[in-house]
């Protein structure tokens, strides 16, 4: 399909934020349903975090239907640009793009920002060489070589099984993979996983990638050490306490969705996540949002949630409805698997009063300890108020004080003063026609 | 083969292969310290998403680029800190 001219200022009907598996489906969806769709992404190529570097880096079958579908539609796509700003009563994002920001109105937003990863402060943790694992991993699919590196993949979730098979596979010497959920509990989920056979297969071809690679559950690291970057990792396990050389540790400590924006807007949130009703429609009835920022849960129900979004947000909501049944059982089986792996209270006590929760300003946990809230550890210690703007230390904060972060404000992200007056439009040639 | 692109490092000269990220370029070169915090900490990238800011570099003279975000393109000039 060819993309229709965009109309006089380049505002399309529907305009889609990230072009993950959610956003990718939202915007095929709601284009091959006849809407001029615009797809703003943050990363140079489509496919999200999960099929990260588009579709020369994921060949694997439901990623390559997504993106062949993707590429003859007729999507105009902005790569490298972010939403910066936002106004909901007047339906209009300020967009920094690579060539200058600008302004996009449209009819429907579809927000699909996804989720980032949880990562809880521990000594050593902002040694150079400690990563998020979907982190590592997305730096091995952006090129870094990790032939005969030592790594020690740690933290919660099935995420690290994957995160480990494919490291293995880039050449690292995966040393260990510590899950700091009991074994019990991961068994119990593993036996619900019977009942699904895709899953059981994916888990089975995990395992066997990993054969030789120690599994350990109720195991964390509970330092980092080295002069000036990782050298070792000192791991507990029970009892016992051991120490692990390694040049990178891969450690992340499950998903946090990504609600700035939305929140930016005025959409309600539900705890941590976008609330949506069963259109995928946030409480602005404009304003859609669909995959992890509206809860965690995987690709498939990503997948979902993008479609029903790109139907209710071009008025189908009888095709929107013929999903429904798949989406919630996607849902069921993402909240079997969020309870497996809930995170242990151990964890809190691993910051000592030295150890920087804030790594922007390096606000360590002692001068936290003080505050009472996130708001009052801005104002008293400056947390949150780095270029990262909480993101980090936010949800760090969330587990380790019970603290919400309330307080989204524009710009979104630190951007050059220039950025936040745009002074042109959407221009044809800085859209990649797909 | 993908096709090498050559780019400077502090520099020195490096090939790598079209589509790296600078972030995964500086790595590969065995330079993990990519700044240097507000307190004077050695850091380097966590998230490789452009959440984190910890992999900012200057590139082509411009500061603060999140090198996880940006691909190498032919003659780049990167600078840690």
């Amino acid at each position: 399909m060819m993309a229709p001219p965009i109309n006089d200022a380049g505002h399309p009907d529907v305009l889609v934020v990230g072009a993950g598996p959610a956003g990718l489906a939202a915007a095929v969806t709601a284009r091959e349903s006849g809407a001029q769709v615009v797809l703003v992404d943050d990363n140079p190529a489509a496919g999200g975090q999960i099929w990260r570097g588009g579709e020369r880096a994921h060949t694997e079958s439901r990623a390559a239907r997504w993106f062949a579908r993707f590429q003859g539609a007729g999507i105009r796509f902005l790569a490298n640009s972010q939403v910066i700003a936002g106004v909901a009563a007047s339906r209009t994002l300020l967009v920094e793009a690579p060539r200058g920001s600008l302004e996009i109105r449209f009819r429907s937003l579809i927000l699909a920002t996804g989720s980032r990863e949880l990562f809880l402060p521990f000594p050593g943790w902002t040694l150079p060489g400690v990563m998020g694992a979907g982190g590592l991993q997305a730096l091995v699919e952006s090129g870094l070589p990790l032939k005969g590196k030592r790594v020690v993949v740690a933290g919660s979730g099935p995420l690290l099984l994957a995160v480990g098979a494919n490291l293995r596979k880039a050449g690292a010497e995966v040393v260990l993979i510590a899950e700091q959920a009991p074994r019990a509990t991961v068994a119990r989920f593993a036996l619900g996983l019977l009942a699904r056979p895709s899953k059981l297969a994916q888990a089975a071809a995990f395992r066997l990638a990993l054969a030789a690679i120690p599994y350990r559950h109720g195991c964390w690291i509970e330092t980092a050490q080295g002069a000036g970057r990782l050298e070792r990792v000192r791991i507990r396990q029970g009892r016992r306490i051991w120490t692990e050389r390694c040049d990178y540790a891969a450690v992340a400590y499950g998903l946090y969705p990504n609600t700035e924006l939305a929140a930016l807007l005025g959409c309600r949130l539900d705890g941590v996540a976008v609330a949506v009703d069963e259109q995928q429609r946030s409480s602005l009835h404009y304003v859609y949002c669909a995959g992890e920022c509206t809860g965690i849960g995987g690709a498939e129900l990503s997948l979902l949630e993008g479609r029903i979004a790109g139907y209710s947000a071009t008025g189908q909501p009888d095709r929107a409805k013929r999903l429904f049944g798949k989406r919630n059982q996607a849902r069921r089986f993402a909240s079997r698997l969020n309870a497996a792996f809930v995170l242990r209270g151990e964890l809190r006590a691993l910051p000592q009063a030295d150890t920087l929760v804030c790594r922007c300003e390096d606000v360590a946990f002692a001068a936290l300890k003080r505050s009472s809230s996130f708001r009052a550890a801005k104002l008293h210690t400056r947390c949150g108020m780095g270029p990262c703007q909480g993101r980090v230390c936010g949800p760090a904060t969330e587990f380790l004080f019970g603290w919400k972060t309330d307080s989204i404000r524009p710009p979104l992200f630190p951007v050059c003063a220039r950025s936040l007056v745009p002074d042109r439009s959407l221009s044809e040639d800085e859209l990649t026609s797909v | 083969m993908p096709k090498q692109i050559a780019i400077e490092i502090n520099g020195k000269a490096v090939q790598v292969a079209e589509g790296t990220s600078v972030a995964a370029a500086i790595l590969s070169t065995g330079q993990m310290v990519f700044r240097s915090s507000i307190t004077g900490e050695p850091r380097g990238p966590i998230c490789g998403m452009g959440i984190c800011f910890e992999c900012r570099v200057t590139i082509d003279g411009r500061p603060q680029c999140r090198s996880c975000q940006i691909p190498v393109r032919p003659g780049m000039m990167v600078a840690t800190t």
